[in-house]
Order: structure tokens, then sequence, then C-alpha cells
């Protein structure tokens, strides 16, 4: 479980990226965290493993407190947590299965890594998660050589990798079209729930969080001003969160996109017949 | 149709003060050209410069036909000039790596006081060339190859270590964040996140250089850091004009070999 309190950011520049954030997420739960650009959205997923640091505040995994470590302990505890990007940020000129055992790196000793010499026990983790997402005949290939969608998956096979006990994902599907995005939210949540992981997922599409999510945490400018359950996300509620906008005429929007999806399908599948 | 009269028809790129200012800028241009050539021909000998094209006649066919049968006396001072910049390459990548990374602003350890003192070692290295290196060399260690090596090597730290660093600064630091994030140690971070990312550059950056120390290698010699440049100054201080001109052959040739083997590498690459 992970439980943050009082968390705040702010930048050298001055601007206030978080202030005195207060969440916690118990094990198994899909926070999808939505807000306008600037939110801080990034910046709190980034806070909870340090790779920005925060100015002040705790972030409890489990009994640890992450923001008082030091380099190595801090080191030792990020291996716990799985972090998925938006632009997959794999190593593009390593393969696949490279990408996946960077995954271990935090639990191998330098030697083993340089020379690829992982312990059996990782490879064959690997190649399990590799079967999971979807990936296997693809484990010898660099991973530059794969489409979007199958990067991601690479990309959540690593987080896995870690053995972790939470999912940090920031914009998991910004740069997929949208039969993709449903396709890889719909893994994610699959895996979580299977596993029992708790996620934050950083989201733009208000109706992709509304359809994968079990919470909603919605920021403005640093602060929490909403959380609870998809269907409490009414209309004064996105008001609050991203201010004034015509959130029906939105709606009619995706619903017109999925309408047209649904079309393009039946056409395809006329056309395979 | 509605006539369009408010709207201006006249726009212009430079403002009239700006105008005015790149007249200006052209008119000092060719006053310096002028004034230097002033200079120029105060000092020139014309009677040298009229002779020249009979000068450079007669020496051209002093030079020709090549005594081919030379050939045979100059494939030992390939070697040894093929040596030197093969193995100064070497030595050079092995000195600038370190270096490379000292220096990049996002692998330094210490950005006070190591990146400085990388930075002085790459500019130093760049600023004295290899001809002035061998020279030294051959001073301290005394003539033949090793002079020459060292010298290669001495001179390709600073074209390495630039280059090398520019490309450590310019990676991604998104596929670096996320090995990070994974809880890799520094050294994991390095394997994993940043060397993939600039073995194109490191092999493309050493080929090239490679190629420039065989063409900066063949006049090592004329110092007295073995190789062809040895044969080349024997030949001209014998005036014996149509070896020179074997000699001159074989470094085109083989140039144009290694830039061939370059191009063709970097391509591969790429």
């Amino acid at each position: 479980m992970l439980t943050l309190d009082g968390l705040s950011k702010t930048y050298k520049t001055g601007d206030t990226a978080l202030s005195d954030v207060t969440l916690s997420v118990p094990k198994g739960q899909i926070i999808g965290l939505i807000g306008p650009s600037g939110a801080g959205k990034s910046t709190l997923i980034r806070c909870i493993n340090r790779l920005v640091e925060p100015t002040s505040g705790k972030i409890m995994l489990g009994d640890v407190n992450l923001a008082s470590l030091g380099k190595s302990d801090l080191r030792q505890q990020r291996r716990r947590i799985g972090m998925i990007f938006q632009e997959y940020a794999l190593v593009e000129r390593l393969t696949v299965m490279e990408n996946v055992l960077s995954g271990r790196l935090g639990y191998v000793p330098f030697w083993r890594s340089f020379l690829r010499r992982f312990p059996a026990t990782d490879i064959q983790r690997a190649y399990q998660l590799l079967d999971r997402v979807g990936l296997m005949e693809h484990a010898d290939k660099r991973a530059d050589a794969l489409s979007g969608g199958q990067r991601q998956r690479v990309g959540i096979a690593r987080a896995l990798a870690q053995g972790p006990e939470l999912l940090l994902v920031d914009e998991p599907t910004a740069s997929l079209d949208p039969k993709t995005s449903r396709q890889i939210m719909r893994l994610l949540t699959e895996i979580c729930s299977e596993r029992g992981l708790p996620a934050i997922v950083n989201i733009h599409d208000v109706p992709l969080a509304q359809q994968f999510m079990q919470r909603i945490v919605g920021l403005r400018a640093g602060r929490v001003v909403f959380d609870g359950p998809p269907d409490m996300l009414t209309r004064e509620a996105l008001t609050t969160i991203y201010g004034e906008e015509d959130w029906n005429a939105m709606r009619q929007g995706d619903e017109e996109q999925a309408e047209a999806e649904a079309e393009a399908r039946g056409r395809l599948a006329v056309l395979a017949q | 149709m509605t006539e369009i009269t408010t709207y201006k028809q006249v726009w212009s790129y430079r403002t009239p003060r700006g105008r005015l200012l790149a007249w200006a800028g052209w008119l000092a241009l060719v006053a310096l050209f002028v004034w230097c050539w002033q200079i120029m021909t105060e000092r020139t000998i014309w009677a040298f410069v009229q002779d020249a094209p009979r000068q450079a006649a007669d020496i051209g066919s002093r030079m020709l036909p090549p005594r081919w049968p030379y050939l045979s006396e100059l494939w030992a001072p390939l070697w040894d000039t093929l040596n030197i910049a093969t193995l100064g390459t070497i030595g050079g990548v092995f000195m600038a790596v370190p270096v490379a990374f000292l220096a990049a602003r996002n692998t330094t350890p210490s950005v006070a006081i190591l990146r400085p003192i990388a930075l002085f070692i790459i500019v130093a290295s760049r600023s004295i060339n290899s001809l002035i290196w061998a020279l030294l060399l051959v001073a301290i260690i005394g003539p033949g190859l090793l002079a020459g090596i060292i010298a290669i090597s001495l001179r390709s730290i600073g074209f390495i270590g630039k280059l090398l660093y520019e490309a450590i600064e310019e990676t991604d630091t998104k596929q670096i964040e996320a090995v990070s994030a994974t809880g890799a140690t520094g050294l994991q971070v390095l394997n994993y996140g940043i060397v993939p990312q600039i073995m194109p550059a490191f092999w493309g950056i050493t080929v090239f250089r490679w190629d420039i120390n065989i063409r900066e290698s063949t006049i090592l010699g004329l110092v007295g850091a073995g190789g062809l440049g040895l044969k080349l100054q024997g030949s001209l201080n014998t005036l014996a004009w149509s070896q020179v001109s074997v000699i001159l052959l074989l470094i085109l040739a083989t140039v144009v070999v290694s830039e061939w083997i370059s191009a063709k590498v970097r391509h591969a690459l790429i």
C-alpha cells in the first residue's frame, strides 16, 4: 500500500508543481490521475520513485518512507516500483529481451548484467512475461523494430520483471491510436488484477479513464480537487478539474469515434470473408 | 469585387537602419579586401610568380614518368604507416573514452573539478598538430615508429573525446531515466542506458579518425617518426622527382582505399 502525506514539489524556477497532496492507494487498486497539462500529474508520479525530488512530505510504500532514503537505499527501494512511460522509453538499440531483463538490473551484480549472463530464473520469468504480453516470437528483435503498441507491451514486461509492488504509469497511451490504446489499457488492468498490483495511471483521455479505472483522482494546479469512483465524475466535477468546457459535446465526439471504429471493424470483417 | 485599400502594399525585409548597416558592412569588407591585397602584393617577388608556370612544368616533367620499380622499396614503409595509423587510433580511443565520460555534463562525476580537467585535455590535444606532437616525441623518445604511434594517439584523444562527449550529452534522457527507475546502479545505467545509444557514434567517430590518421601518418616521417614520410623526405632531399611522384600516387591510392573503407563502415552503422 502506498500513502502520500502532504507531498509538495516546488521547482528551482519557483513554480509549484504539487502542493500538499495526500493520497492513499490500497492493494490492487488502479487509480487514474487526470488533470489539465501542467497540473502536476507527471511530477506526482516521478516524485514517488524520486526521479523528481519532492520538496516536502512523506511517501510511504509499506512501512518505508521513500522521501527520506539515501542514494543506495533508494536504489534498493526502486526495485519495488515498476514504471511505464509515455513514449515507451525502451533502450531502442537493445533487443526486446535485453529490455525486459533490464528490469532485473537492481537484483544482479554488474558483471552479470555487463556480460548479459542473467540467472536462469530471471530469464525464465522474462520469457513468461513476454508470453503474457504476446511478444514471445519478438524476443530477439531490436526494440526499435517494433510497432508502438508492441513497444509499450515490452515496457509493461520490463516493469513487471522487477517483481514490483506498485506500478507507476505515465500516459501509457498518449502515442498510440485509439484501438491500440484500449488494448494496452485492457492488458494493464488485467495484469494488475491478476497480481493484485496497485497502479497510478496518468491519463489525458477522460473517457478512457472512466472506462478502465476503479478510482479517479483529479489534479488541478498541483492540488487534488477530485477523488472518487468514475461514475461520480460529473460535468461539475470535470469543470472543477479542467475549467469550463462543453463536456457533452466531447462525450458525443467520443461516441462518434467509437461508432466509427465499430463501423470500420464491421467493414473489415466483411472484407475478410 | 471589393478593393482592398486600407492595407499597405509595401513590405521590406530590413528596417531602414538595417539596410544602412548592411551596406556599411559590405563596404567595410571590400575595403578590407583591397587593403589585404595591397599588403600581399607588396611582399611578393613578381619574378618568381611570373616564372611559376615554367617551374611547375619543369618539376612536372622530372616527375614523369614515375619510376615504378621504386614501388618495391615502399611496401615496408607503407605497412609501417598503416600500423602507425591503426595502433595510434586504438591507443587514442583507449585514452579518449574515459576522458569523454568525464567531460560529458550528464556522466561526469564532478562538474567543478574533473570536467574542466577533461575539457583541458581535449583542447590541449586538439590544439597541437600531429606533426608537432611527432616533432616533440622524436626529440623525447628518439626517431622511429613508436614516436609516430604516440603522436597519432595523442592527437586523436582530443578529436575522439570531443565528438564522443557531445554524443554522450545528446543521448535520450528518457531511456536513461527508465533504466535508473528499475533500481540499477550507476555503472549499470551507463552500460544499459547510455552505451547502446552512443555505439553508432562511437564506431563512426573511430573509423573516421582512423581514416584521418592514415593521411596524417603519411607525413610523420618528415620529422623522423617512420613510415612513408621518411622515404618522401629522402627522395625530396636527393631531388629524385620521379620517386616523389610514385610516393604521392601511393599515398593517394592508400587514402582513397581508407576513405572507401571508412565510408562503407559508417554507412553500415547508420
